[in-house]
């Protein structure tokens, strides 16, 4: 088995969010960058999973973005992984971004690409399903669980009030979600393996951006909370019902 | 030229964000002029009444192959929908569905995708769609620069407004349909239960509420006032309530018109999931939780005396014994 795992970085959850140059940039100052959640905690460690059961897989890492990824990557083949390779280039366009994934794939012909559920900076949900299309391979979505049998997966997705089983033909490409794998921590002999193992460079190949971010915006500011005294919930009751008008 | 709409449903029902997806689509087609038409794919009875949401005609494909989501398979027939309708602009719903579908739909026209969005576009100045970013933390404006457009619209981010009390024409559409490479094995929904994301009232409760024995009363106030119960990560993680509850920024993000918050601290994570919520309560024994900060209404109280409380009150409004 061969695995394609998508990293992306993302600002620490902690980070302040905030823009500059007229609100058209995120402003990185002072920022962590972490490895995407989703990306870490589900997706690689379910990689990490199927090759303790079956040695003989081998787990390759994509990222797309400049030299600042390497730390995050690094990172990521401290948790597990053979290899990464880093695509030397930096969008916000998910094509652009799939089309360099759907490459790296091809190259390589990998029997799954997994991917976090989203990013939790542009949260488009978008990388997976796109990089399925280009590939012509199936792709589930939001999966909750997986196990391989045979030339097949037996996937767990998400479904509006619930979840389905589904059996799928490998090659796949899957977006992992919590459910998925438990979230593990980096050991010392992980940190000291990773600094030796290969981390590959290639340029981007021609594709194009199909969305471009004109500006950023913050939510308005709260009113103020108001505030009603414990022994007096009716008041709330009330509020809810003739002020808000919700319940 | 049209703005075409995807119709999601499941057991005969016509999901709600599809829903909401066609009045943000006829809102759309209106705007531009143009023909709000659906595409509907499997079997959906009576779907002409769609017709008071706005859109004039529904190009249905029905197909035993069609009857189970496979993103790959729904996606060329969409495709071939879209080629030979000519529609400008795609809208889905961006629910798990939308998820499964839209981006390949995406890729496959080499057309715009904007995931997310909230607001109808501004076409001022080109065709700028708002989405919400960094987990409802903010919001970007982002343009989609090719002919034809895609829109996954965020589930409760648009009302359901009928606009109209047409019927609609429905049209049975020639499509070839691939052979399907996902065999749906079972399907576990949870009866009776409002989904998350489609709620428009949420009950979440949080470590402050010692453990799961004590969610009677969660269970209780959400049923009372037709809502959905969620939770925060740490209670999933410990397994208290199941994972499909977690909310924030690394769960479900959603925006429900009511959240309750209950023993929720309202650390930051937590917050990015649940900002976006029109009206926010906490109930919170400590006057200094964060969570106050992001407040409409609070009580700073014991849960397990205050709740009960409400509950109470909340059963003389509804005239409940
Ligand atoms: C990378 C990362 C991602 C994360 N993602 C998420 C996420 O998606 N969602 C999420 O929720 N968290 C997330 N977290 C965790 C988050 O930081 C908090 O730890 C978590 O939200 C706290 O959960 P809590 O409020 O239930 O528990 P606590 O922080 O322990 O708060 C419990 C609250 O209950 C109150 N309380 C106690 N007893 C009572 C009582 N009897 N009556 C009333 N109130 C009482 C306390 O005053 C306290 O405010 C994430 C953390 C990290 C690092």
């Amino acid at each position: 088995m061969k695995i394609l795992v998508c990293i992306s970085k993302s600002p620490d959850t902690t980070a302040k969010i905030a823009f500059t140059d007229n609100n058209t940039k995120f402003a990185t100052d002072g920022v962590q960058w972490i490895i995407n959640p989703y990306d870490e905690w589900y997706a690689l460690v379910k990689a990490i999973e199927i090759k303790e059961k079956d040695p003989a897989t081998v787990i390759h890492l994509v990222t797309v973005g400049l030299a600042d990824a390497e730390p995050v990557i690094r990172k990521a083949l401290a948790l597990g992984g053979d290899e990464a390779i880093r695509i030397n280039a930096e969008s916000q366009d998910s094509f652009y971004i799939a089309s360099q994934i759907a490459e790296v794939a091809r190259q390589g012909n990998y029997d799954l690409v997994f991917t976090g559920k989203e990013t939790i900076d542009y949260n488009s949900a978008s990388i997976g399903g796109m990089v399925a299309e280009l590939l012509g391979l199936p792709y589930v979505s939001l999966a909750l669980s997986f196990e391989i049998n045979g030339t097949k997966a037996i996937i767990g997705r998400e479904i509006e009030g619930g979840e389905e089983t589904d059996e799928v033909e490998i090659p796949a490409v899957v977006s992992c979600q919590k459910g998925m794998a438990e979230a593990r921590i980096p050991n010392m002999r992980g940190i000291m393996a990773a600094r030796t193992k290969p981390l590959k460079v290639q340029e981007p190949v021609a594709a194009d951006s199909l969305t471009s971010i004109v500006s950023f915006e913050l939510p308005p500011a709260k009113a103020g909370v108001k505030m009603i005294p414990a022994d007096n919930p009716g008041e709330l009751v009330r509020i809810l019902h003739e002020e808000v008008k919700i319940i | 030229m049209s703005v075409l709409i995807f119709i999601d449903h499941s057991d005969g029902q016509v999901k709600k964000g599809a829903l909401e997806a066609l009045s943000y689509g006829t809102q759309l087609a209106a705007r531009l002029g143009v023909a709000a038409e659906g595409v509907l794919l499997g079997a959906l009875p009576d779907a002409g009444q769609l017709g008071k949401y706005g859109v004039t005609k529904i190009h249905q494909v029905d197909n035993d192959a069609l009857h189970h989501l496979d993103g790959q398979v729904f996606t060329a027939v969409i495709a071939q929908v879209v080629e030979a309708t000519g529609a400008k602009v795609i809208v889905f719903s961006n629910n798990s569905d939308g998820k499964a579908i839209a981006p390949r739909l995406s890729a496959r026209l080499k057309a715009a995708f904007v995931s997310g969005a909230i607001a109808l576009p501004d076409t001022a100045n080109g065709f700028v769609v708002k989405k919400s970013v960094f987990s409802g933390k903010a919001f970007a404006n982002v343009s989609l620069n090719t002919e034809v457009k895609i829109i996954g619209l965020n589930p409760n981010s648009f009302a359901v407004t009928a606009s109209g009390s047409g019927t609609a024409e429905v049209i049975s559409f020639n499509a070839t349909v691939d052979a399907s490479k996902v065999k749906v094995l079972s399907t576990n929904k949870i009866k009776d239960e409002v989904p998350l994301g489609e709620a428009e009232i949420v009950v979440s409760g949080g470590r402050g509420l010692k453990g799961p024995e004590n969610w009677g009363m969660i269970e209780e106030l959400a049923k009372l006032l037709g809502a959905a119960t969620a939770c925060s990560r740490p209670v999933s993680d410990t397994h208290w309530r199941p994972h499909h509850e977690h909310v924030g920024q690394t769960g479900l993000a959603i925006a429900p018109n009511l959240y309750i918050a209950i023993g929720i601290s309202g650390a930051i994570q937590h917050l990015a999931g649940v900002n976006r919520s029109k009206t926010i309560v906490v109930i919170n024994k400590d006057p200094e939780a964060p969570f106050f900060k992001a407040a409409d209404y609070g009580i700073v109280g014991d849960a397990f005396e205050v709740v009960p409380k409400v509950i109470e009150e909340v059963k003389k409004l509804k005239g409940v014994a």
